[in-house]
């Protein structure tokens, strides 16, 4: 099908781009790698779309350390992602996630900001910012505002930014030295939105873990953590169980993702603790 | 005139070689012509608005809103069609009591599933004609839908078309020997249920079409994206109310077909019938979404079968009982029975036994209509066959190669019949199997499986042995009475400069038929391939033919081009005999050059012969033949199919925790007889592999109860990615057909028939000590897990 633009305008900087907004009369899209976005205007899921595109703004890009932790730009796209020396030492879990996603040429164009606006329940990324106690930073008509990851994915596609609001950046906390991560999923097909996968970040304080694509947003396992922290594996595992809350589709039923959650727990407590499963 | 094909070292040895293909660098530097490239003046483009109701009778259409989108020309419903184009009713008359009720070009009372052409929106482009058709508003009622195959003949069912009585559109029973005597006194009987689930062809190019109606000519010219342009010709020429003669049908490049091309589809016909009555070109290339509710479907078969086998493994009796839905209608012209009659065929194919019962019963379904789709019916039969004896090896604790040697057809035992009646010339079973065991170490490999399940490691061998049914004579359809030439032609002629142009009626959709038919003209005339160019794909120009399908490109069209090659260097030598006072048999024509075939000594280039002939004619003797130009045509005639055989092998690892497959290596041994291309059929091969194991792991077509096509997208419907590919040997045995001097058969489906089967039989060989077995395709991780046992619910 063809796509129906309602009008597009690159925006020269966050103002430029805010006001651009401002002014579109409730029918704003911000345009960054345009994965998604495009995609569904293609399809006419979306239509009428004024498209704001800060792709060019050089502020929402780059990966620094500021202040004891690492700050990464919206427009950070994944395939930097993936070779950022910063991230590889002090984020892993993101290299990780990052060559799960998709393929190439999507990689080399979509971004984080975009992956973390988007929300998608399914994608690596969101649920990575939550097992890492990420915050994330927007900006709009009426300043800037820090939004911790655990208050920011609501539902399917719907987040805490609100409309007229650009996602800026993300910070994280450095990882300790002894630090694990791990990310875990199961796709049909390499590239492919997974069946279900699990971030597991263990440190000093303890363990922190996150599923997605096993609910209609990305989920801090609490009471598996809790588990986990108590030495209890198998509790984690029935813990993550009953903590999911899955659909089924024409992929997998919600039963298998439910028993597959738990199959990539056990084994990526194996992994960290070099304990067969 | 022979070719001495066993001598390698023979004069212009073209055949047999790999050669570049002609057409490759114009299509990897982008200057392909596909449908969608060619613009034409005052060419508009069609969108149709589809059912979005599985059945549902059509009330009242209101196009107002539609009309008023600025660039928007017409709108027209089923019944402004119908006036111009008549209706089809697919069915050919000796697949016995297939019915079918007319289907028309648009949907006229009644939409039969999600997908069905309801309106056709004509605009100035394409992104007016979809805006229109959005706003068209159509009166729909919805119908009971019939979804569901196994029920589709209850007596509670609803009948989908109430004018054929029932939901059977055909039935077919076989019955070879005593069957039943023969499973009464069988050592071990072993039967299972299989199922393989709803598949498409997913081209790269999508269908696409392009009519101009030229009232001063009174011709019509069709640009499309087909393998068989001269059937599409009669098709729309009959349709139309149109002299054959008035119908020019081209396919310049296309994008992949496999099978998906060879149909009529209403909507590429209603573009021909607007063109017509607006007189002006009218464009519609499918987009992917309605590509997945409008191109065929095909494979949504469950079968039983049941196998009966003596203590030393011989095979007394095979039964099988096969059903399949095809949606709401027999696909015109080919029907949709022919996959289901493909099944009853095929079963038991390389085995050597007496009693043999198949039926195949075929209903109708509010869902996409099915038909031909890459190795027909072959992936199921093989799949059924193959798994069945491999049950049976398992029951009587024998190795599944060895319950295979002790009942493959002998290679010196041909000609044969088999008990489903196919007549095999020749074929190669042991030496393929043999071939097969030395390129995989089954042996080997057998130890590594051993010593890894010690580990926890589950990994599984699958061997499939197969057949294959290529080169089909007029008993596919001809006889049937439809209009689908079993016979193909090529006209090869010389020009001035000793060039060559090879005009022939098989096609090609990106699978080399032209690179094959360059280097068989280049050998049967004795040029280099570069100085041959061969033009397929335009009805007005090449000689009539079928096109390409069903593995004829190489076997049919390749013959024709080798006996027109060979005629055109008679026509030639006897103007060099001419000239150069020298008998005709002293002389050949190699590498361009007029020779002493006796010394290879060069007597004359062939520009100068052209030359002569075409410029100072009257320097040669009056009454001279100098027909430089010569058309041979080539039909089968001792045998219905050139059946081929092969062997194919997987090996894999089932993770049986996640429940996710792995495949390691693919092997397949494969005799299409004389191999005019080494790459090209290795290509072919592996290609086909590829789709066979897309619906052994990933493929399947889902709908819902009430008829709701639920994945209808490349994000949702999984081809098989090169990630997932494992490496693939490929290795052939050798059994020229003796209907032909070529002794080519077809290559292109026998890495489809074969890949399911051997993945299905590796999964089960992997799991078999956890006493767990899968039949159902995709063998998805879900599935594999719950015949574990794993999940509960």
């Amino acid at each position: 099908m063809k796509a129906m633009a309602g009008g597009y305008a690159r925006a020269t900087d966050v103002q430029h781009a805010l006001d651009l907004l401002a002014g579109a009369d409730g029918m704003g899209r911000v345009l960054a790698g345009g994965q998604s976005l495009i995609a569904a205007m293609n399809m006419r899921l979306s239509t009428g779309d004024m498209l704001v595109d800060i792709s060019r703004i050089a502020d929402l890009r780059g990966v620094t350390v500021e202040e004891n932790r690492l700050r990464i730009g919206a427009l950070t796209r994944h395939a930097e992602i993936e070779t950022d020396p910063l991230i590889a030492e002090h984020a892993p879990l993101l290299t990780q996630a990052a060559g799960h996603i998709a393929h190439a040429a999507i990689r080399n164009r979509g971004t984080i900001g975009g992956a973390l606006a988007h929300a998608d329940p399914a994608a690596e990324f969101p649920a990575c910012v939550l097992a890492l106690g990420g915050m994330i930073h927007v900006q709009g008509p009426d300043g800037t505002r820090d939004i911790p990851a655990e208050d920011f994915f609501v539902d399917v596609f719907e987040t805490a930014l609100e409309d007229g609001v650009i996602l800026t950046a993300i910070t994280l906390p450095l990882a300790e030295a002894s630090e694990k991560h791990l990310l875990r999923e199961t796709a049909r097909r390499s590239g492919d939105y997974a069946l279900a996968g699990l971030c597991l970040v263990k440190r000093a304080a303890g363990h922190r873990l996150s599923a997605f694509s096993v609910g209609p947003r990305p989920l801090l396992a609490l009471a598996a953590m809790e588990r986990l922290d108590a030495g209890d594996i198998v509790g984690a595992v029935s813990a993550l169980r009953a903590e999911i809350d899955p659909t089924g589709d024409t992929q997998a039923s919600a039963a298998y993702r439910r028993h597959l959650a738990g199959v990539l727990l056990t084994r990526a407590m194996a992994e960290i603790t070099g304990e067969p499963a | 005139m022979t070719i001495s094909f066993g001598n390698p070292d023979r004069p212009n040895s073209y055949i047999g070689k790999t050669v570049p293909r002609p057409n490759a660098p114009r299509l990897v530097q982008g200057r392909g012509k596909y449908v969608d490239d060619i613009v034409l003046p005052r060419m508009a483009h069609v969108v149709f608005v589809r059912s979005p109701y599985a059945h549902a009778g059509i009330g009242s259409i209101n196009t107002v809103e539609a009309m008023a989108v600025k660039g928007v020309l017409r709108v027209f419903t089923g019944a402004d069609l119908a006036k111009v184009c008549t209706p089809w009713v697919a069915v050919l008359a000796h697949l016995k009591g297939l019915k079918s009720p007319p289907q028309h070009a648009l949907a006229v009372d009644r939409a039969c599933w999600v997908g069905d052409p309801v309106v056709a929106v004509v605009a100035n482009t394409r992104a007016a004609a979809e805006e229109a058709a959005a706003l068209v508003e159509v009166d729909y009622t919805p119908l009971p839908a019939v979804t569901d195959m196994m029920s589709a003949l209850d007596t509670d069912t609803p009948v989908l078309h109430p004018d054929m009585g029932d939901n059977l559109a055909f039935r077919r029973l076989h019955e070879e020997g005593d069957v039943d005597a023969a499973f009464a006194k069988a050592h071990k009987v072993v039967e299972a249920r299989f199922k393989t689930a709803r598949h498409t062809g997913v081209t790269l190019e999508p269908r696409s079409i392009l009519v101009d109606w030229n009232p001063a000519e009174a011709q019509m010219t069709a640009w499309h994206a087909t393998q068989a342009p001269h059937m599409m010709q009669t098709v729309l020429a009959k349709h139309l109310d149109l002299p054959e003669g008035r119908v020019r049908v081209i396919c310049d490049d296309v994008g992949g077909s496999y099978g998906i091309k060879v149909h009529v589809y209403p909507d590429e016909v209603a573009t021909a019938a607007i063109a017509k009555i607006m007189a002006r070109p009218i464009k519609f290339v499918a987009d992917r979404l309605e590509s997945f509710t409008t191109d065929i479907h095909a494979r949504d078969h469950e079968i039983g079968g049941r196998i009966a086998v003596d203590k030393d493994g011989k095979i007394l009796a095979m039964d099988i009982d096969d059903w399949t839905a095809i949606g709401a209608y027999s696909v015109y012209p080919r029907t949709s029975a022919i996959e289901g009659n493909q099944v009853v065929n095929l079963c038991g194919g390389p085995y050597d036994f007496a009693h043999y019962r198949a039926q195949t019963s075929v209903v109708f379904q509010n869902k996409t209509p099915t038909c031909q789709y890459r190795a027909v019916g072959h992936p199921i039969a093989v799949a059924v066959t193959e798994g069945l004896v491999d049950m049976a090896a398992a029951a009587l604790d024998m190795d599944p190669v060895e319950i295979r040697r002790r009942n493959m057809y002998a290679d010196d035992a041909y000609p044969v019949t088999s008990p489903a009646k196919m007549r095999f010339e020749g074929l190669s079973h042991h030496a393929s199997m043999t071939k097969l065991l030395e390129l995989m170490d089954y042996d080997g490999l057998r130890a590594e499986q051993a010593e890894l399940r010690k580990k926890g490691i589950h990994r599984g061998i699958g061997i499939a042995s197969f057949i294959e049914l290529t080169n089909p004579s007029p008993f596919m359809y001809g006889i049937g009475g439809a209009r689908i030439s079993a016979q193909d032609g090529c006209t090869v002629r010389m020009d001035p400069d000793g060039s060559i142009v090879a005009l022939s009626g098989v096609t090609e959709q990106g699978q080399g038929t032209e690179a094959m038919l360059s280097q068989i003209v280049a050998e049967g005339v004795g040029v280099s391939p570069a100085k041959v160019r061969v033009i397929t794909g335009d009805t007005q120009v090449t000689p009539y033919g079928g096109g390409t399908w069903a593995s004829r490109g190489a076997g049919i069209g390749g013959e024709a081009a080798l006996q027109s090659a060979m005629a055109l260097k008679a026509s030639i030598l006897e103007v060099a005999g001419s000239m150069l006072q020298s008998p005709v048999e002293a002389l050949d024509i190699r590498d361009g050059q007029v020779v002493d075939s006796a010394t290879g000594e060069a007597r004359m280039p062939l520009e100068e012969l052209g030359r002569i002939v075409y410029f100072r004619g009257d320097t040669l003797p009056k009454g001279l033949p100098r027909e430089l130009v010569q058309t041979r045509h080539f039909i089968t005639s001792d045998y219905p199919f050139a059946f081929t055989n092969g062997v194919q092998a997987s090996y894999l690892e089932v993770d049986i925790g996640t429940g996710e497959v792995k495949l390691l290596k693919h092997w397949c041994v494969e005799d299409c007889g004389r191999i005019i291309n080494p790459q090209l059929v290795d290509e072919q091969i592996r290609g086909g592999i590829v789709q066979g194991l897309g619906g052994a792991l990933f493929e399947e077509i889902h709908y819902d109860e009430d008829g709701q096509l639920l994945n209808g997208s490349m994000a949702d419907y999984l081809v098989p990615m090169a990630a997932e590919m494992p490496d693939m040997v490929v290795g052939h045995v050798e059994t020229p057909t003796m209907e032909s001097a070529l002794g080519a058969k077809g290559a292109g489906e026998a890495g489809t028939a074969g890949a399911p089967a051997a993945v299905m039989n590796a999964i089960n060989d992997a799991l078999r000590p956890i006493g767990a077995q899968v039949t159902a395709m995709p063998f998805t991780p879900e599935r594999i897990l719950r015949a574990m046992g794993q999940i509960e619910d």
